[in-house]
C-alpha cells in the first residue's frame, strides 16, 4: 500500500537505504517499475536528495529510510529542509507495533526525534490508515509554508499478506489546518499606497518567492515601480541577478550597496524573508528610517524579529499579484524624482566596492575567480548546488542567477554534505541540464561516498572543489576574532582527490593556475556522460567581504581585511 | 506579564508533545498546563499559563496555531475570563491546630475532605493567587505535608467560546 500510494501521488524517484523494518516495503518495490527507487550510501544523502529535489522543481521530494540507525541518519536532511521550508515526505520504518516502547532492535522513537524538526509526523496505527496518511503528508508537506513530514510505519503494517481495501484519496481536508489562500485586501491596498510615496524603498526578498513560485510578480512590481531589489541568500534567482534593478544578496556577507540601502531605506517591502540574525544585524540598529510591510504566508514569521508596520499574511504569488494590479490601476504614480536621486545613491555606493576582491596579493588562484568563470562557463544557467562555508559565500555573491530554483543551498542550517547529494537530486531530474556542486575540500569529505551512488545510476555532476586546505569560514573568524589562532580548521592529509574519484570511476582534474581554469572548466562541462571532480587550489588566506562587523547596524561592514565602513 | 492560553486540539496521540515540545524548543516559559478531553471525545482543551511580553505571547499563540494538531487558540487574558485551579492540601493537625486550621479553611471557603487523628486535607478551588494566600495565610498555625495543584483552567466570560 506504500508503494501504491507513492505511485498515485504521482512520485517518480524515491531516495532511500533498507533494513530491516522496511523489507516488505522494498519486496513491493522490487515488483514494479513506477516508482524507481534510488540506492544512497548513508541516509542522509537520501534526505538531501530529495530536499534538492523540492527546490529544483517545488514539488515534495521522497526519501525512504529503515527504524533506528536509518532514521537517525535523516535526521540532518529533515532539519535542513525544515529550516529552509522544504516540501517533503520521509518514510521512516518503525519495529513491529507490539515491539514499541521495548527498546527492540533498531528501535528509535522517531515521532519524539522528529518532532522539533518537522512541520508534522505522523505514525501509522492501523495499515489500513496508510494511504490516506500518506496523501495528508504530501497535502501537509506541499501547502501553507511547506516543510518536511515524518511517516512512521510500524513493520507489521506492511506485512503482504495482511490485505486491506485500498483507496487514494482525492484530496484530503483537516479540521485544524487551513493554509490561507490570499492576503487581506484592506492591508494590501494600504501597503501599495506606501509603496506609491516611498522616496528611499527596498524590495528585500527571500525563499518565499523562490518555494512559492512568485519570481514573475516580484520581477514585474519591482519594474513597474522602478524599486532596487535585494535577495536573501535563500532568495537568489527570485529576481534577475544581472539585472540593473538588482542590488545583491544582503546580510552578513550582503553587497555593500545591498546593505547601506537597506539603512538608509524609508521603506522596505520584505517578501517571503523572516528577518533572520544572518540578515538583520542587530536588531535594535536595524534599518532606523524604515517603515516595514510584510509579506509572509507563515504569520509567526511576521514580526517575530522585526515588527512590521503593515503585516500581510498570504502567498507571495497572489499578494504580490494584487499589488500589481493596484499599481497599475492607481492615478498616483511612483515618485520619479526621489526614485532618481535615491538611484543616484545607489549606484555611487555599488560604484565604491562592487564586489571588487584583490588577486595581486596571492600565487594562488581566488575562489572568486572560480565562480565568477562558473557563471562564464554556464552563462548564468546552471543548477548550481553548494556546500556550506566560503565557497558558498562565494558562490553566492559572484554567480548571477536569473532564474528561480537554480540556486540550491542549505541556508537555514548550514549542513556541510549537503552539495553532493543535492547535485545528485537535481541532476536526476533534469538530466539534460548543467548541475555543478560547488564546494571545499572540508565539506565534500561529509558525503563522499555518494560518489558510489552517482557511478551506479549515470549522475555526470560537475564538482568545483575550493580547495584552500582548511575550513575557510571558520578560519576567517578565527583570523578575525581570534587573534589568528586556527584552532582545528587546518585539514592535515587530504586525499589526493583525483586519485580518489578515479577510484569511483570517475574523472578527477586538478588544476592549480589561473590561466588553466577556463579550458579545464569547460573540458569537464563537455565531458556530457561522465562526472568530474575538479580539485581546485585556492589562496587559502581569502575571506569573504564585506562582512558585517559583529552587533552593528546593516551599514557596519568590513570590506576587505583594512577596511570598514 | 502572565497570559493564561486556552488551546483546542485534536485528542490524538503526540498532541500534548508537541505543544509541550514547542514550549521548551522555544525557550517559552509554562508556569501551570492543564489537558483534557472535551464533551466532544475528539477534541482536548489544554490550558497554558506563562509569563512573558506583549511579543513572546504574540509568538506563542501564533507558533501554537501553526501545530497541525491545534484547532483554535485563545489568550484568555486579553478579554474578561474566569480562571480556577484546584488545590488538594494535606495539613499536620493535632490538637489545637485542628480548630485553626477549619478555621481558615471556612474563611477560604475551602473544604476538609479527608481527616486522620494527625492531619488534614484540604481541598480548595479558586483563582491561583487565591491558593497562594491560603497557603500564606496557614503561617505557623500547621506544617503543610504535601501540595497538588491541578494548574490553571480557564474559560471567557458572557457568551465567547472556544469550539470548532
Amino acid at each position: 500500500m506504500v508503494v501504491r500510494a507513492l505511485r498515485d501521488e504521482g512520485v517518480k524517484y524515491i531516495y532511500g537505504y533498507p533494513g530491516g523494518a522496511l523489507l516488505h516495503v522494498y519486496d513491493a518495490l522490487f515488483q514494479q517499475e513506477d516508482v524507481q527507487h534510488i540506492l544512497v550510501r548513508h541516509e542522509q544523502a537520501a534526505t538531501h536528495m530529495a530536499d534538492a529535489y523540492a527546490r529544483a522543481t517545488g514539488k515534495a521530494g521522497v526519501a525512504l529510510v529503515t527504524s533506528g540507525p536509518g532514521a537517525t541518519n535523516a535526521v540532518t536532511g529533515i532539519a535542513t529542509a525544515f529550516t529552509d521550508s522544504i516540501p517533503m515526505v520521509v518514510i521512516t520504518g518503525q519495529v513491529m507495533s507490539h515491539l514499541i516502547g521495548e527498546d527492540a532492535f533498531q528501535e528509535t522513537d522517531m515521532l519524539g526525534i522528529s518532532r522539533p524538526i518537522v512541520k508534522h509526523n505522523f505514525s501509522v496505527q492501523r495499515a489500513e490508515d496508510i494511504p490516506a496518511t500518506i496523501k495528508k503528508a504530501f497535502y501537509i508537506a506541499q501547502s501553507g509554508r511547506p516543510g518536511p513530514v515524518v511517516v512512521d510505519i510500524p513493520k507489521d503494517m506492511t506485512t503482504p499478506t495482511d490485505r486491506f481495501p485500498y483507496e487514494y484519496p482525492k484530496s484530503v481536508k483537516l479540521r485544524s489546518y487551513n493554509p490561507i489562500s490570499r492576503g487581506h485586501s484592506g492591508q494590501i491596498r494600504k501597503a501599495v499606497d506606501m509603496l506609491l510615496q516611498a522616496r528611499r524603498p527596498v524590495i528585500y526578498s527571500g525563499g518565499g518567492i523562490v518555494i512559492g513560485d512568485a519570481s514573475a510578480e516580484l520581477t514585474e512590481l519591482a519594474q513597474l515601480l522602478n524599486f532596487p531589489v535585494t535577495n536573501t541568500l535563500m532568495g537568489l534567482g527570485g529576481y534577475p541577478g544581472t539585472d540593473r534593478q538588482f542590488v545583491g544578496m544582503l546580510g552578513m556577507h550582503g553587497s555593500y550597496e545591498a546593505n547601506m540601502a537597506m539603512h538608509h531605506a524609508d521603506l522596505i517591502l520584505a517578501v517571503g524573508a523572516r528577518f533572520d540574525d544572518r540578515v538583520t544585524n542587530a536588531t535594535d540598529k536595524f534599518c532606523p528610517t524604515a517603515r516595514i510591510i510584510h509579506i509572509d504566508i507563515d504569520p509567526a514569521s511576521i514580526s517575530k524579529t522585526i515588527r512590521a508596520d503593515v503585516p500581510i499574511v498570504g502567498p507571495s504569488k497572489v499578494v504580490l499579484e494584487e499589488m500589481v494590479g493596484l499599481v497599475k490601476e492607481s492615478s498616483k504614480k511612483p515618485d520619479a524624482q526621489a526614485l532618481d536621486s535615491w538611484w543616484k545613491q545607489i549606484d555611487e555606493w555599488r560604484g565604491r566596492h562592487g564586489g571588487h576582491y584583490r588577486t595581486d596579493d596571492s600565487e594562488l588562484m581566488k575562489p572568486q575567480q572560480v565562480i565568477e568563470m562558473l557563471s562564464k562557463v554556464t552563462n548564468g544557467d546552471a543548477y548550481v548546488c553548494s556546500d556550506v562555508g566560503q565557497h558558498q559565500m562565494f558562490a553566492a555573491q559572484y554567480y548571477k542567477f536569473n532564474k528561480p530554483n537554480r540556486w540550491i543551498n542549505s541556508g537555514g542550517l548550514g549542513t556541510m554534505g549537503f552539495g553532493l547529494p543535492a547535485a545528485m537530486g537535481v541532476k536526476m531530474n533534469f538530466p539534460d541540464a548543467d548541475v555543478a556542486c560547488v564546494t571545499g575540500e572540508g565539506s565534500i569529505q561529509m558525503n563522499i561516498q555518494e560518489l558510489s551512488t552517482c557511478k551506479q545510476y549515470d549522475l555526470p555532476v560537475k564538482i568545483l572543489c575550493l580547495n584552500n586546505q582548511s575550513l575557510g569560514m571558520v578560519r576567517q573568524w578565527q583570523d578575525m576574532n581570534y587573534e589568528s589562532r586556527h584552532s582545528q580548521s587546518y585539514m592535515k592529509s587530504l586525499p589526493d582527490f583525483v586519485k580518489l574519484v578515479e577510484a569511483y570511476g570517475h574523472v578527477g582534474m586538478k588544476v592549480d593556475k589561473y590561466a588553466d581554469l577556463e579550458g579545464a572548466m569547460r573540458e569537464a562541462f563537455a565531458l556530457k556522460d561522465r562526472l568530474v571532480f575538479m580539485d581546485i587550489a585556492v589562496d587559502p588566506f581569502e575571506h569573504v567581504y564585506p562582512m558585517q562587523v559583529p552587533r552593528g547596524s546593516m551599514r557596519d561592514m568590513w570590506l576587505s581585511k583594512t577596511e570598514r565602513t | 506579564m502572565r497570559h493564561i492560553i486556552s488551546v483546542l486540539m485534536e485528542n490524538e496521540p503526540g498532541a500534548l508533545s508537541r505543544v509541550v515540545g514547542l514550549f521548551s524548543q522555544r525557550n517559552y516559559n509554562i508556569e501551570s498546563l492543564t489537558v483534557a478531553p472535551t464533551e466532544d471525545s475528539t477534541l482536548s482543551r489544554l490550558t497554558v499559563t506563562t509569563i512573558g511580553d506583549d511579543r513572546v505571547v504574540e509568538q506563542i499563540t501564533k507558533q501554537l496555531n501553526k501545530l497541525i494538531d491545534v484547532v483554535k487558540v485563545v489568550d484568555l487574558t486579553e478579554g474578561d475570563h474566569i480562571e480556577r485551579e484546584l488545590m488538594m492540601i494535606k495539613l499536620k493537625a493535632n490538637g489545637q491546630m485542628r480548630a485553626e486550621i477549619k478555621r481558615t479553611c471556612d474563611i477560604f471557603r475551602g473544604q476538609i475532605i479527608d481527616v486522620t487523628p494527625n492531619t488534614y486535607t484540604v481541598q480548595l478551588i479558586g483563582a491561583s493567587d487565591k491558593l497562594d494566600a491560603f497557603i500564606a495565610s496557614l503561617g505557623n498555625t500547621t506544617s503543610i505535608m504535601e501540595v497538588v495543584r491541578s494548574g490553571v483552567s480557564g474559560i471567557a466570560r458572557g457568551e465567547k467560546v472556544l469550539s470548532l
